[in-house]
């Protein structure tokens, strides 16, 4: 440490001083905000076309929080004289928010790249009943997903997943 | 002289405008203290804004709101607490603040009461609050409040001393306790014949003003002095139990107090409200605007202290009164005398 | 894994059981003669969450402390019983919440040598700046609070504010500000993204700038210096028979830092760095010792940063994990102490049992023996200085 030039005690009425003329670093919330990272762990967007019931997702959450529902329907088979196919319908697709921890292994595990996350958190509600976000609205959360962003110098670029 | 009216209202008006004032006064330099250095400066320090929205321009609202908010709120006693010590332990601490303003001069002729021993009873009246907070720690019922108050107790006790040898400088210095006398004193004084600035006693009492300082800021109970309110210890130590416009009295008292020992500061080493070469009645229009710009920059000092310094514990805080700081207030004395016969 | 080469604190020999007569200071309650009792209870701004400290008082003398813990025990043992690797990982962010990517690292390790899988170099060393950028966290907080808790109001504020740096970071790299949940058997997540080694430098220089206020406002104070000089001296050995590790060992004199003298992890060993010691036990050497090792952390983290290999970021690992049967011990320096996992896998996908050996629970437990004699204030300072979090005592 270099040697003290003033006793402590003024040393430290000088950085209080020097800091009250910096100015404040907070932000005004709600007139300003400040935009938080695009990796931002705000909120879970299901694209359900891509969903396929296959119940990975709420099975590997760890509160077992996602609640989904399908059923097997029987389609047309796509050639003359094939096979009947059968597709899965997705009826209901539930995220509770109240108990989700924002782990993201939903997000990762699905195999169908369905699940997205968003850095969206102004959804907070006056009713905890609210917070469960059903297909619908978590379709609506699609669009605050953001575009996946360039690797910092060194990433091993990968084919995307 | 005390304050004289243009028209003639009769003592017994004159005693309720009086009145009046004092108790409109301390509430309102209590809001604008706590205002300016509690929520403004304090958060400019801590590189943050304060309250920005209440009231639209800076969150001034934010004390008056606060104010109503607590006379507001249901009273809530504890179940073991003395109904009526608890009660009355925050009027004795927020009365003993109102009697101080009783004595500070504004102007030549802007004062509630000109005393001729002024400097003793608005010391005397000060230390009453002591007495308010042992009150208010035994009634709470509650073994952090009592520790808090034995503490409070132990240390307004022991900073009374510096304090009042502090003063004793300037009273020898002007030849009279009356507050009055000594701002005249400052008004009309000269160094080495030079009128232009007075002479503000801090010139020559700069170690009875850094005593002054220290002193006060032990009897507010503020950092580095607050064992009594340790926040993170005892969590407001005699006030916890108090909610409600209870809290509201002690708040008052302990802002309002902060107000009167820096006006008193300002009176009694800056030359509180004079301006030197402004008399008459153009001195007791500009009384009040100097006497608070003087009692600002004291309460600065005061303030930036507070929020810089951790807080001395209890063993600490004693042995600087009564090692340090008695034995140099009673050296600060004698030169005073020595200096005053001399010269 | 075996468990008899655990690296010993060197030069240090002192029997525990010799030492159990210093810590009789069970409270009686019902034989209490007229002392005051008091109850620094759960809820209470000094002590770090909800710890109940029982002091028995003389005036304001402690004569005896009790510390009760368990206010937040959440069971995190037992939900690893039923629990895959991945989703421990995510339940492990928050035994210590305020470096939570430390607390993922020795468990992944365990994972990884039950595995024997390795972590590519890329993601060791990523791993490396996130954990020291956690110990900045955690240790800067450190330092404005204990000012707090002194009764210095301003510290505190600056505490968060330059944090606020490092959180940003963290979020930019992983997406969570406190709950990285960025660990994976054989690797990370994910990288970097685009412009993070810049701004993680912007970060450390004021990181840096803070800890020079800091040492200007609070090392120097005369008020500060009075308040924590000679309180709460550990000696070097009391603190080891205790279990004391970390930074409050460190600054009781023990040079030991199982960064550098256990097991090697992570990149440690191909950094350069310096183990910070003080000889005094107290409360001022144990802020002293956390001041520089903030500083020192932020010259490793920028250390690493230069020296960042590139390539992948994740080993080779089947889609489904299971774990093979074995048994693996990891200890690491985590910011508040030694922390050290014990994982007894069966061969599922999620562990059979995990023991987790905190380091608060450990440091906390000097307190019946170190609060004696001491003053109510200085209490508040011991607790300050020794740093622990309550979810990591009570897991």
């Amino acid at each position: 440490m270099p040697k003290k030039k003033l006793p402590g005690l003024v040393e430290g009425l000088g950085v209080t001083f020097r800091t009250m003329l910096k100015g404040a670093v907070t932000v005004q919330y709600p007139h300003e905000r400040e935009d938080p990272a695009p990796r931002a762990r705000g909120v879970i967007a299901l694209k359900e076309e891509n969903c396929t019931v296959c119940m990975l997702c709420g099975r590997s959450c760890p509160d077992w929080c996602i609640y989904i529902e399908g059923h097997k329907e029987k389609r047309p088979p796509r050639r003359e004289g094939g096979r009947e196919r059968t597709v899965s319908i997705l009826d209901r697709f539930d995220i509770d928010y109240a108990l989700c921890m924002y782990c993201g292994i939903c997000v990762e595990v699905c195999p169908f790249d369905a699940l997205f996350w968003s850095p969206e958190y102004e959804y907070s509600e006056m009713s905890i009943a609210k917070l469960l976000h059903d297909k619908d609205k978590l379709g609506e959360w699609m669009e605050s997903v953001p575009e996946p962003e360039p690797l910092e110098i060194g990433a091993e670029v990968k084919g995307k997943k | 002289m005390s304050l004289q009216l243009a028209v003639d209202i009769g003592w017994g008006w004159t005693l309720a405008l009086k009145t009046v004032l004092v108790l409109a006064v301390v509430p309102l330099a209590a809001l604008v203290l706590g205002y300016t250095f509690l929520l403004k400066m304090m958060s400019h320090m801590q590189s943050r804004l304060g309250p920005m929205d209440p009231g639209g321009f800076h969150g001034w609202f934010q004390l008056v709101g606060d104010g109503i908010k607590f006379l507001q709120k249901e009273d809530v006693m504890p179940a073991e607490a003395d109904r009526r010590v608890f009660a009355l332990a925050p009027a004795v601490v927020v009365v003993s603040t109102f009697l101080v303003f009783v004595v500070l001069p504004t102007g030549p002729k802007l004062v509630v009461e000109n005393l001729d021993v002024g400097v003793f009873y608005a010391l005397a009246v000060s230390s009453l609050s002591v007495v308010g907070v042992l009150m208010a720690g035994w009634a709470s019922a509650n073994k952090f409040a009592l520790l808090g108050a034995l503490r409070a107790a132990a240390q307004l006790i022991a900073y009374e001393l510096p304090l009042l040898l502090a003063v004793v400088g300037v009273v020898v210095q002007a030849g009279s306790m009356s507050l009055q006398t000594i701002v005249t004193a400052q008004q009309r004084g000269s160094i080495f014949g030079w009128h232009g600035i007075g002479f503000p006693f801090i010139l020559t009492q700069f170690i009875g003003f850094f005593l002054f300082l220290i002193a006060s800021q032990a009897e507010l109970t503020q950092t580095p002095f607050d064992m009594p309110v340790a926040e993170s210890e005892l969590v407001a130590g005699y006030m916890v139990e108090y909610t409600g416009f209870r809290f509201l009295f002690f708040f008052i008292g302990e802002f309002g107090t902060a107000f009167a020992f820096a006006a008193l500061a300002a009176t009694l080493f800056l030359g509180g409200w004079s301006v030197p070469w402004v008399h008459g009645a153009a001195a007791d229009v500009l009384g009040i605007p100097v006497l608070f710009a003087k009692l600002m920059l004291v309460a600065f000092l005061m303030f930036w202290v507070r929020f810089t310094y951790p807080r001395l514990r209890e063993d600490q805080l004693q042995s600087l009164a009564w090692k340090f700081l008695i034995p140099i207030g009673l050296a600060n004395i004698l030169l005073t005398g020595i200096f005053k016969v001399a010269f | 894994m075996s468990t008899t080469d655990i690296p010993r604190v060197p030069g240090i020999e002192v029997d525990p059981r010799d030492l159990r007569h210093l810590a009789d200071a069970q409270i009686n309650v019902e034989l209490d003669t007229g002392d005051m009792i008091l109850n620094l209870g759960p809820q209470h701004p000094a002590t770090h969450g909800t710890l109940r400290l029982v002091v028995r008082l003389d005036g304001e003398r402690v004569i005896a402390a009790d510390p009760v813990i368990g206010y937040m025990h959440r069971g995190y043992e037992k939900l690893t019983e039923f629990r895959t690797y991945p989703q421990i990982t995510t339940l492990v962010n928050r035994i210590d919440w305020l470096s939570s990517f430390a607390n993922e690292v020795p468990f992944i390790h365990a994972a990884e040598l039950l595995m024997g899988i390795e972590a590519p170099p890329r993601a060791v060393w990523i791993r490396t700046i996130l954990t020291e950028l956690s110990r900045i966290a955690t240790f800067y907080l450190f330092l404005g609070e204990m000012g707090l808790q002194l009764g210095a109001l301003t510290p505190a504020f600056w505490g968060f504010r330059d944090r606020e740096h490092v959180l940003n970071l963290i979020e930019a790299a992983t997406g969570g500000r406190f709950h990285p949940n960025f660990n994976r058997i054989g690797g990370l997540k994910d990288d970097f993204p685009w412009g993070w080694a810049a701004e993680a430098r912007t970060a450390m220089k004021a990181i840096f700038d803070g800890c020079d206020d800091f040492e200007d406002i609070l090392i120097g104070n005369e008020i500060f210096e009075a308040r924590t000089r000679g309180i709460g001296i550990v000696p070097a050995e009391i603190g080891a028979a205790y279990g004391m590790s970390g930074s409050n060992l460190r600054a009781s004199g023990v040079d030991w830092d199982l960064r550098r003298d256990g097991r090697p992890y992570l990149a440690y060993p191909e950094l350069d760095y310096k183990v910070w010691t003080h000889p005094d036990g107290d409360s001022f050497s144990r802020y002293w010792v956390r001041l520089q090792e903030t500083r020192e952390s932020a010259r490793m983290v920028l250390q690493l940063l230069d020296g960042l290999p590139s390539g992948p970021i994740m080993a080779k690992v089947p889609r489904i994990i299971k774990v093979p049967e074995g048994e693996a011990w990891v200890e690491t320096e985590n910011p508040l102490g030694q922390m050290g996992y014990y994982v007894i896998s069966k061969g599922a996908t999620g562990p059979f049992r995990v023991k987790i050996r905190s380091a608060s629970f450990s440091n906390v437990s000097i307190l019946p023996w170190l609060l004696r004699g001491v003053y109510v204030p200085d209490v508040i300072t011991i607790l300050a200085s020794l740093y622990f979090i309550l979810g990591d005592i009570d897991r």
